[in-house]
């Protein structure tokens, strides 16, 4: 790989798209907020979309947790790993969770490709958003598989190349060398990151967490400054 | 004391035609959109019958509304708090579309356009949202005047505990027996779907109760729509957006009634101010089952009382809203002559929707080929008023709609306004002279004259301004507080609305 490219897709790909999913996120939330949402489906079809929501989500929302794990605490994956048998019990675990999002993936895009009433409020944004996440976990279940073993690749070559990114002291050469889908998997996170504001995927910001926290109940004055007792 | 006012609209069943001209000028108004075409914010039911969508009452299915738990102590059926997080992918008791049903329209340009043929062109039936040809099985009111009945009419909840002889009475075709339930959002002073959105985005306003949704907060977790026990939060499958009855507070706001209350050629609607005590909801939604109906009616306040005012003053309404509360025609009907009730009161979500129940013929056998009045012959007046059996709709199933299964409540109202009609009657007939007995008859059941008068001019011959009594918002007072006019000068209407389109 050319130091051009390797320059162009590991630094200047993560900041440029780092930059736009923060502004455009914020702009979005500014001036579009009508825009945001989670566009459900389900009122339309609801039984191939348990199929594939459920694994999907939930396989997505683990797999995610263990990368971010891995990003800031990779003495300790190291540690575990260096049992073989712990070793496998986590690459296990992980292809397992991967296939399982994987299949929601696919049982999502059939249906949305084969009920005529989901495809009618379906954009094309929705396709570039099936397409990289598909790009995304495929190369992520190669790495795991194919190159023994991805949580030594996580640990050894992309933490120190992320953390090069964070302390704005990029590193591109840590992964330039490495297997081409290894680099597939990185860029396409990035490539994620950079279409995430402009996509429905906005609705992971929108995670309502505090909704544990807030009263059941809601009332609001439309007259300023009168005292909702 | 936390006085707060609320809009509330009454529906007079007895008068109600079941014309759905209320459905119709919603629908023109509010709902005539892709996305929003199977909605109908209000709708009108005959019932018996399982009502839309399909079976909406049956909270085993849905899990609309709030559960009791113990004395105090209520929760939404359909979740807790972490569950909703965790149900957000995938809503488990979610309405189809099909509970509702497949919005269509006709091909109608197949008319025009179809090539030559032996045969006629036919304007075919497409579907709204794909416009592929689809075939229809259910749309709205198909069980308009107890059509289909096999299918809807029997499996009315409200029919349930009614004993085998009486539900096979009503199925008789010469004893059948339906009324009609319009429908709005109740805008409940205990709302389900407010509780159940995560995302905040569902608030009651403080100034006048409407319930609504803010769409810009809206994420589409819709759980708002399960949540709701009346089944009127819809979700927009177009825009992404849930959507529901706004109770017209665009032509409220301008002195205007309710499309829906506006347009009833019965006249069966009543819109007025109640004022009520929000620091009792919490309590009044979470007594047992047989306490709900009256911890709900006592919620509301009286706004001739003199402590009731001075708490309201502290609250901020102001005395033209008071004014319009103490002339309220339905407070009159709910809590002054007692007569109206809130819909399903088990649900506990405080329904701020009030219906007077509808009086029925009398029960008639057929002998011989002639049909025969289930009555004495003698005092033909009183039959019914000492007889509420023989009417034919059950009051049990009265009492499953509207006063939780409790069927003195149904019979001191049903005793009521059948007291008004021999009253009247008898003055009538009689040259405006009332005899003793049709006094009697008043104050057995607990009415004197100048009330059964009022019940009787405010039912039968109210002028719009008597039936809607709306109170002076101020708009153009608070809009000036919240945007500088100045600022959009020239512009048309106040700042920016973003178009509601899909998300992308």
């Amino acid at each position: 790989m050319s130091e051009t490219l390797s320059v162009m897709l590991f630094v200047v790909l993560p900041y440029a798209a780092l930059a736009l999913a923060i502004i455009v996120s914020v702009l979005r939330w500014r001036e579009a907020p009508f825009s945001i949402s989670s566009l459900s489906t389900q009122l339309l079809e609801s039984r191939k979309l348990f199929w594939g929501s459920i694994p999907f989500h939930w396989g997505i929302i683990f797999i995610l947790t263990g990368h971010i794990f891995v990003l800031f605490l990779p003495s300790t994956v190291d540690w575990w790993n260096g049992v073989p048998l712990r070793l496998y019990a986590l690459e296990i675990t992980g292809v397992a969770l991967a296939l399982w999002a994987l299949f929601g993936m696919v049982v999502l895009t059939y249906r949305r490709l084969s009920n005529s009433k989901v495809r009618r409020v379906t954009t094309p944004m929705d396709y570039v958003v099936l397409t990289i996440l598909f790009v995304q976990i495929i190369s992520g279940l190669w790495v795991a598989i194919g190159l023994r073993f991805g949580a030594a690749w996580a640990t050894g070559v992309v933490v120190p190349y992320i953390w090069s990114l964070v302390v704005l002291q990029p590193k591109p050469e840590l992964i330039s060398p490495f297997p081409l889908v290894l680099q597939i998997h990185v860029v396409a996170f990035w490539v994620f990151l950079a279409v995430f504001p402009f996509t429905r995927l906005v609705h992971i910001l929108t995670y309502p967490v505090m909704y544990v926290t807030k009263p059941w109940q809601k009332v609001v004055a439309n007259v300023p400054n009168t005292k909702v007792r | 004391m936390r006085v707060r006012a609320q809009m509330s609209m009454m529906f007079h069943l007895d008068k109600c035609i079941g014309c759905h001209t209320c459905s119709v000028a919603c629908k023109n108004l509010w709902t005539d959109r892709d996305g929003a075409e199977y909605m109908w914010w209000n709708n009108v039911e005959t019932r018996p019958g399982t009502g839309y969508p399909t079976g909406w009452e049956d909270q085993d299915h849905y899990k609309g509304g709030w559960k009791f738990i113990e004395e105090g102590k209520i929760t939404l059926r359909l979740q807790n708090k972490p569950e909703a997080l965790a149900n957000l992918f995938f809503n488990p008791v979610l309405p189809q579309l099909e509970d509702y049903y497949d919005p269509y329209t006709h091909k109608y340009s197949n008319l025009f356009d179809a090539p030559a043929s032996d045969e006629q062109p036919t304007a075919i039936p497409i579907s709204l949202i794909t416009g592929e040809p689809i075939g229809i099985s259910s749309s709205p009111n198909w069980d308009d005047d107890l059509g289909g009945s096999e299918l809807y009419a029997r499996n009315d909840l409200s029919l349930d505990g009614l004993d085998p002889g009486v539900r096979e009475q009503m199925e008789e075709i010469e004893r059948v027996v339906f009324n009609y339930l319009p429908r709005i959002c109740n805008h409940c002073l205990n709302p389900a779907c407010v509780g159940a959105c995560p995302s905040k985005a569902i608030y009651k306003r403080a100034e006048d109760g409407i319930v609504l949704v803010n769409e810009d907060k809206c994420r589409a977790w819709r759980m708002c729509v399960s949540a709701c026990p009346y089944k009127k939060v819809y979700y927009n499958w177009s825009t992404g957006k849930s959507e529901k009855c706004i109770l017209c507070f665009p032509r409220m706001e301008v002195g205007e009634s309710p499309a829906c209350a506006h347009s009833c050629v019965g006249r069966i609607r009543y819109m007025g101010v109640l004022l009520y005590d929000a620091d009792v909801i919490e309590s009044a939604a979470s007594v047992p089952d047989d306490q709900l109906l009256a911890a709900q009616l006592d919620a509301i306040l009286d706004p001739s009382d003199p402590a009731v005012i001075a708490a309201a003053r502290d609250a901020g309404i102001g005395e033209d809203w008071l004014d319009v509360a103490r002339r309220s025609p339905v407070y009159q009907f709910v809590k002054v002559w007692g007569i109206a009730l809130p819909l399903h009161p088990e649900f506990r979500t405080m329904a701020m929707m009030f219906y007077v129940p509808p009086l029925s013929p009398v029960v008639s056998t057929i002998e011989n080929k002639v049909v025969k009045l289930d009555i004495s012959n003698k005092l033909e007046d009183f039959e019914l008023f000492d007889h509420l059996d023989k009417a034919r709709l059950p009051v049990q199933y009265l009492a499953n709609l509207f006063s939780v299964g409790n069927e003195a409540v149904i019979r001191q109202i049903l005793r009521k306004m059948y007291a008004v009609r021999i009253y009247k009657r008898h003055q009538s007939l009689n040259g405006g002279v009332v005899d003793d007995a049709t006094r009697k008859l008043l104050a057995s059941a607990d009415l004197n004259e100048n009330e059964a008068e009022a019940i009787y001019k405010l039912t039968t011959v109210p002028t719009i301004d008597e039936r809607f009594v709306l109170p002076p918002y101020h708009r153009e007072v608070t809009i000036e507080q919240l945007n500088d006019p100045l600022a959009y000068k020239g512009a048309v209407g106040m700042g920016y609305i973003e178009e509601p389109r899909r998300g992308w």
